[in-house]
């Protein structure tokens, strides 16, 4: 049904049935709206997911980041030169736990003090990414025709260009020293596997009869959208944001590391290109190696709780909508 | 046949959107190399105390980056999409003063080498540690393995990498440290030079098998573990199908067939992965040239990496596509259903 039906649908039953469907919530205050959105969207879907392990373990340790990129710089003082002995090695001192590097400093705090830009980074990649995906995969999904092919024609064409090499092109003509910069520019191939998936999954949700029903009502293709298909997909959506934060902060690390992007204050990529350039951590990896491997088992830590988050939300909600669709779910098993 | 056309369509054309972004990034972006090098001119020429001439640092804006900013947009796209499409002439490597296209032809083939075999290793094995674990679903075998692919899915291939580096080539010496081939071999066909080749691709090769892995062999499982309980493996059972032919033909080609996409993909992570991974191991591959042309600020070469990156990843994807019908033949029947 298209919406030139809905315009000759009978004005006031339309009126009607508009009045009904925001009659629970007309004199709600702005927090009470707020509390409900909160409710539906995240703390649902979470709710559902504390029952598995992965999603518990994945949940702890990315909120465990947080709070170290947030409350941890407050706490623990900006490391400074000459703290201690040079290269002093981890887990020999209880004052420098992680060790020290070549001028001194206290990795541990270095480590903690890196924390925020990665939390910024993921934070504006997951933001760019689901945003786009959402907007691109939800409309194409519902539309269907003309604008489904053409946005997924789209689509298909990001996802086939090798996304590193572009980024590493776009680095080198803007040179982005913010964050939330980079963050973005570095989420620019992780939309399109989410856009398609949550086409396909719109796909599903818009035979509902519900869906259906509203649309039989006049209510806006807007509105059904937002209040019905959108939450119905909030689980796909969280999943993919935890894999979107996964790529971007892969991908950061890597060309920081590797001295691709132009050096910004501290984040555990910077602190692996200076082990690597100016500590020759790599040659010596007995003696230097844990000014290198510390920030590496930061990040490799932070990411087994992204991939346990997504991992544990893909099995408490495919199981739901698996039973629900069976015949859907032939491209639902990614991780 | 329609399918084919239109797959085949869809490739080019996303070629040409490749080349068109990078026209359009290289000439058109505010503050572009081309602005960006005027901009260095003039206060060059400012910092000399001279007055500076226009016409004289468009010049030198022309030689250095094979681009006369006076020439109108429009031309300017068509000159750059001809030369590319029926010269293959991406233009002139600042940093190496050669063609663009000859610094990446030479290099081509390491960076294929090691990506090829990365990827074809990596997926062999995943697949067949994932089929294992379905068939031992519920043992210790299976958990074990489950925690381990989990892990080693959390592990970027690069840290893999430097690890591999620090212990296996520098703290223990079992690998080279970097380079392609031992550098008192000749090149040609003596045992002597393929040693070397494998020797020092090893490494690289290894790790770009940890890209993909844990991630397939779990899916694998899944997807295996689902077919095992489907009904017409039930009835291939009871026809006393031999144990063989139903764990080959029924559940492993059923299994693997939702990968295939994922194999795709991953094709194009494992020679973007390039970048970073020959970075590492100072292996000079395509992706190695990336760092230099980045430092130099060498926009042909770059410009023409991405490209090069675009092709191959186009054309692997294009084959696995045409080939899927050869292991799926409902692909070839008919459209998906409408909507």
């Amino acid at each position: 049904m298209s919406d030139g039906d809905s315009s000759s649908t009978d004005a006031g039953a339309q009126a009607f049935f508009e009045q009904t469907a925001d009659g629970d919530v007309p004199d709600a205050s702005w927090k009470d709206r707020g509390y409900r959105y909160f409710d539906l969207y995240l703390a649902a879907p979470f709710r559902v997911a504390w029952s598995d392990w992965r999603a518990r373990i994945g949940t702890t340790i990315i909120v465990f980041f947080v709070l170290l990129g947030t409350v941890g710089v407050r706490v623990v003082d900006p490391p400074v030169m000459n703290e201690g002995e040079l290269y002093v090695p981890w887990f020999q001192t209880t004052e420098f736990i992680f060790g020290t590097e070549r001028f001194g400093q206290s990795i541990g705090k270095m480590l903690v003090h890196s924390t925020p830009a990665i939390l910024k980074m993921a934070s504006a990649g997951i933001l760019f990414a689901v945003g786009l995906a959402i907007a691109i995969g939800v409309v194409a999904g519902y539309k269907g025709g003309t604008v489904d092919y053409l946005l997924m024609t789209i689509t298909d064409i990001v996802m086939i260009i090798p996304g590193l090499p572009l980024i590493v092109v776009l680095v080198a003509i803007w040179q982005p020293r913010d964050p939330f910069i980079v963050g973005a520019i570095l989420a620019i191939d992780s939309w399109p596997s989410l856009a398609r998936m949550l086409r396909s999954q719109v796909l599903t949700v818009r035979e509902e009869n519900y869906v259906e029903a509203a649309r039989a009502m006049g209510v806006s293709t807007r509105s059904i959208v937002q209040k019905d298909i959108t939450p119905q997909l909030m689980p796909y959506i969280m999943i993919n944001a935890a894999n979107a934060a996964k790529s971007v902060i892969f991908a950061a690390v890597g060309l920081y590391f590797l001295g691709f992007l132009p050096e910004a204050g501290l984040n555990w990529g910077v602190m692996m290109n200076q082990a690597y350039n100016q500590g020759g951590a790599l040659a010596n990896p007995m003696s230097r190696g844990h000014w290198l491997f510390a920030p590496m088992l930061l990040l490799v830590v932070f990411t087994m709780g992204l991939i346990l988050f997504s991992q544990g939300m893909d099995r408490v909600f495919n199981t739901k909508i698996q039973a629900k669709h069976a015949k859907t779910v032939e491209d639902d098993d990614s991780l | 046949m329609n399918r084919y056309a239109r797959r085949l369509f869809q490739s080019v054309f996303t070629l040409f959107v490749v080349i068109t972004i990078t026209f359009v990034l290289y000439r058109m972006m505010p503050n572009g190399p081309i602005e960006a090098m005027q901009q260095q001119l003039v206060s060059e020429a400012l910092a000399k105390g001279e007055n500076p001439d226009m016409s004289y640092i468009n010049h030198m804006v022309a030689i250095r980056t094979g681009i006369d900013p006076n020439t109108p947009m429009h031309v300017a796209y068509y000159e750059y999409m001809r030369d590319i499409i029926l010269y293959q002439d991406f233009g002139q490597s600042i940093a190496f003063n050669a063609p663009v296209f000859e610094v990446l032809f030479y290099a081509m083939p390491w960076t294929v080498l090691v990506s090829v075999y990365g990827i074809l290793i990596g997926f062999t094995t995943n697949i067949i540690l994932g089929a294992v674990m379905a068939y031992y679903e519920g043992s210790i075998f299976d958990t074990g393995s489950t925690i381990v692919a989990i892990v080693l899915n959390s592990i970027p291939y690069y840290v893999g990498a430097i690890v591999f580096l620090a212990f296996l080539a520098f703290q223990w010496g079992l690998f080279p440290t970097g380079g392609r081939m031992y550098p008192d071999s000749t090149a040609g066909f003596n045992w002597y030079y393929i040693q070397g080749v494998i020797h020092h691709a090893a490494l690289p090769i290894l790790s770009s098998v940890l890209i993909g892995f844990g991630g397939t062999a779990l899916s694998m499982r899944g997807n295996c573990i689902r077919v095992m309980g489907s009904n017409y493996l039930r009835v291939a059972r009871l026809r006393g199908l031999s144990d063989g032919r139903i764990a080959v033909r029924y559940v492993g080609r059923n299994a693997i067939l939702p990968l295939y996409t994922q194999f795709m993909i991953g094709l194009a992570g494992i020679f973007s992965g390039s970048i970073i991974m020959e970075q590492i191991f100072t292996y000079p591959g395509v992706g190695w040239y990336t760092y230099d042309a980045l430092v130099n600020r060498d926009y042909p070469l770059l410009m023409g990496i991405l490209i090069f990156f675009s092709v191959i990843t186009v054309v692997g994807v294009l084959i696995a596509d045409l080939t899927y019908g050869l292991i799926d033949p409902r692909a070839n029947t008919g459209e998906k259903e409408g909507y």
